[in-house]
């Protein structure tokens, strides 16, 4: 059963053995608006946790997307560069924006789980 | 993730408009705008608030806008101190687009000015009304009273089915007037100044009406199957695709009309007679032509060219910057407007947009990005 975590910067992470799938959260693309273009990283790069990984840009502004691990890229998700809306329609699922590979398993310690990153939201409020 | 400059905490000493309990209620996301909370889009949100009002109606609260008038013997000549637009022959019931200009004959803010018979209608930005107020007082010299509206409210109906709408509410004679002009009518029951103008690039009107009638009339308009309620997200990508400037971004102190392209509304007789501040330098402009213009910039992939974009010539000189960009929903990708220097300001000139670090190709095209659909008037028989 792989195990959903969340970031303080409303990016969701799928761990499955030394994987995660990274996105943004359904509260972020809320947040952005309409989304019209998604830079990706490219496979192979390497990036420290909270390092610039990818950009969103929406009809309003440009958003940054850090790096929530350390780790590689091994695959970006390709349907985001014809169809950057799907960020707005499937946040969680369809539209996940890359998987890298986990450099240290020790990050995820302490990282919100579903439960927390509602109360999250709710006091960010 | 960093949220962009249109989605600030609020602010509680924010000013409202008198159509804030209405956008509330109409599920606006509010953000702070040049001293006002206002919507910066609705439920259905800036993509599809956009392209309504392309394809039948929106309608825009812009009451932050300053609504002044002047009063006085030889008002128009006084105003011609400050502005280079020739407003003695500007017609009754006639609007001209103009601009106050510094010593340096950059520009201080951007309005809209009405011969209204007895008196000339000032339509000027929120986020200079203050100064501008200030600039005007010391300006016009005695003998001219200057009128401040703060109770009224000004909503705008752009869109091509506008004219069909306000014909149900204020009567036919509203569909033949023609663009750039003002008359005096009811709408909705409330006595209304209406001009045929606005600042999308689309047929439309701007309604000026009392603020304690202004909920009443939206409400009016926003029944009507063809009228949804648009925010300056919206309002923003309209003028961005019609090439229209906003102040502080595409036009500023630094700014000349000449460089702005804005020459179209420098009147003729002023042109050689000067007589507005700075007027040495726009006519050393128009001479000799200016050292840099503003243009319009098509990049060629799907990324956006924001303000502040440096542009680059294929050799990597930095030659110009965007001053407004950003995606056009119209346009179905990135569009943008910037300064370029002069050599590089021909249509067709291949240049470079540096995001985030890469140069992104780009070219020089001729603005507007979507073609203006202004009423000029009934064909002579």
């Amino acid at each position: 059963m792989a195990d959903t975590r969340y970031t303080k910067d409303h990016e969701w992470i799928v761990v499955d053995g030394d994987i995660a799938t990274v996105g943004i959260t359904d509260f972020a693309q809320g947040q952005l608006g309409d989304v019209v273009f998604v830079e990706l990283p490219a496979a192979g790069a390497a990036f420290a946790k909270g390092e610039q990984a990818a950009v969103v840009e929406s009809v309003k502004a440009a958003a940054e997307i850090y790096a929530p691990l350390s780790g590689e890229i091994t695959e970006t998700n390709p349907v985001l560069d014809g169809e950057p809306g799907l960020v707005n329609a499937d946040p969680e699922s369809g539209a996940w924006f890359f998987k890298l590979r986990i450099a240290d398993a020790s990050e995820l310690d302490g990282m919100m789980d579903e439960a927390a990153y509602k109360a999250f939201l709710e006091a960010e409020g | 993730m960093n949220d962009g400059p249109l989605s600030q905490d609020s602010d509680q000493n924010l000013r409202r408009t008198p159509l804030d309990g209405l956008h509330r209620e109409l599920g606006a996301k509010m953000v702070p705008f040049a001293g006002y909370e206002m919507p910066v889009q609705f439920a259905a949100g800036i993509l599809k608030e956009h392209l309504h009002t392309r394809a039948a109606a929106g309608l825009f609260d812009v009451s932050h806008m300053g609504q002044l008038a002047l009063v006085g013997e030889g008002v128009a000549a006084a105003l011609e101190a400050l502005v280079p637009a020739d407003l003695l022959d500007l017609g009754r019931g006639r609007t001209q687009y103009t601009q106050f200009t510094n010593e340096a004959g950059g520009i201080l803010d951007d309005l809209m000015v009405t011969n209204a018979g007895d008196r000339l209608i000032l339509i000027v930005n929120a986020a200079c009304k203050a100064t501008d107020i200030a600039h005007l007082r010391a300006g016009l010299g005695h003998g001219i009273d200057l009128e401040v509206f703060e109770d009224r409210a000004l909503l705008a109906l752009q869109g091509p089915a506008a004219a069909a709408v306000l014909g149900r509410h204020a009567g036919a004679a509203v569909g033949d007037a023609p663009f750039m002009s003002m008359l005096e009518c009811e709408v909705a029951g409330a006595a209304a100044w209406v001009w045929r103008s606005g600042y999308t690039g689309e047929d439309g009107f701007e309604i000026s009406i009392p603020a304690d009638r202004a909920e009443g009339v939206a409400t009016a308009l926003l029944a009507e199957v063809e009228v949804e309620p648009i925010g300056l997200g919206a309002r923003d990508s309209l003028r961005l695709e019609a090439g229209l400037c906003l102040y502080g971004h595409d036009i500023d102190e630094t700014t000349t009309p000449v460089e702005a392209g804005l020459l179209w509304s420098v009147g003729k007789r002023r042109r050689e007679a000067g007589g507005f501040p700075g007027a040495e330098v726009v006519q050393g402009q128009i001479a000799d032509g200016p050292t840099r213009r503003r243009v319009g910039v098509q990049p060629e992939g799907r990324a956006p060219a924001r303000e502040h974009t440096e542009i680059t010539d294929q050799a990597g000189n930095k030659v110009g910057e965007i001053t407004s960009g950003g995606f056009g929903p119209s346009v179905g990708g990135p569009v943008a407007m910037g300064y370029v220097e002069t050599a590089h300001a021909v249509a067709g000139t291949a240049l470079n947009a540096v995001v985030r670090g890469k140069p992104l190709a780009a070219s020089v095209v001729r603005l507007p990005f979507v073609e203006h659909c202004y009423y000029r008037g009934k064909p002579a028989a």
